[in-house]
């Protein structure tokens, strides 16, 4: 059976139905991190006076800076990859998504180092609660980029055969795997300030 | 593809650029006024507008929200409400303990 609507927008949304499919996934996904995010604030407004662990105390600024930098500029050359398809130039895409796949693997490994070092040092989620909460928060987001780059590493591999027979349908497939990959860099921009500065 | 597309995509991918170098100066930014330890209500404003300005560049520019269709803004909207409803947990949790007799 053929899926309709991969290519043509469908007429009564005006989008092809995977990039409603995406969107709505990722109003599920700000709800799931949202209610964490709000519970960060109720657990720390809550907490007595004086007792509340910052992050500043435990957690590497120049790191969390360095992967910031780096989960940014995985999503250009995302959106560079998405483009160089429009352009019908395949080997730009490969190589666009290849460095973005690069970017992902380098934040987790500074996430790794972080996460290690903590360990090191006997820092653990049951230490305090904002140390439950920030590895809760980042874990999560963690996991997020992991998928990110499983789907990332598909459409580079095996899933770019479709691009042969057809291509405005792979170029949508990559569009909605950066909408999900650009929520994921959405997410890191607020979580670094909140949890790492202030 | 005419040629206008690939003349739009083209200055499309010049914007990306742009706002690479603008998240990259609201990152510098953000960690340089966290330096001046500003009274927390204060520090807290700060780094949510510019973390807010950045989250904007990467939705409209990235995710394509500068130009898309009606039916992806109402669902947007709706999330919108739904969030802010959960923003306003923390709040109520406390006036919730402040008013209402135990």
């Amino acid at each position: 059976m053929e899926i309709p609507y991969t290519v043509e927008p469908r007429p009564d949304t005006g989008v092809f139905n995977a990039k409603l499919g995406i969107w709505l996934f990722l109003a599920s996904e700000v709800m799931l991190f949202g209610a964490l995010f709000s519970s960060y604030v109720l657990l720390r407004t809550g907490a007595p006076p004086g007792t509340w662990h910052h992050g500043r105390e435990f957690l590497n600024v120049p790191l969390a800076t360095l992967n910031t930098m780096i989960l940014i500029g995985s999503s250009v050359t995302m959106v560079m990859s998405w483009a160089s398809l429009k352009l019908n130039d395949f080997k730009k895409y490969r190589l666009y998504l290849g460095l973005t796949i690069l970017a992902g693997f380098g934040f987790m490994i500074v996430k790794g180092f972080e996460y290690g070092h903590k360990f090191e040092v006997g820092l653990f989620p049951k230490s305090n609660t904002f140390l439950a909460i920030y590895f809760t928060l980042t874990g999560l987001h963690g996991l997020h980029v992991l998928g990110g780059m499983i789907v990332n590493g598909y459409f580079l591999g095996p899933g770019a055969k479709l691009w042969k027979t057809q291509p405005e349908r792979f170029a949508n497939r990559i569009e909605v795997a950066g909408l999900y990959w650009h929520f994921v860099d959405l997410v890191w921009i607020f979580l670094f300030p909140t949890l790492y500065l202030l | 593809m005419s040629a206008t597309d690939v003349e739009a995509i083209r200055k499309q991918t010049r914007i990306y650029i742009a706002v690479f170098i603008a998240l990259a100066v609201g990152t510098i930014l953000t960690v340089a006024v966290a330096q001046f330890q500003l009274p927390v209500a204060l520090a807290i404003l700060v780094a949510l507008v510019i973390a807010s300005f950045k989250g904007s560049l990467v939705a409209a520019f990235f995710m394509h929200l500068s130009h898309e269709r009606k039916v992806i803004y109402w669902v947007l909207l709706l999330t919108v409400v739904f969030f802010l409803a959960l923003m306003f947990i923390p709040s109520l949790t406390e006036w919730n303990q402040r008013y209402l007799p135990r």
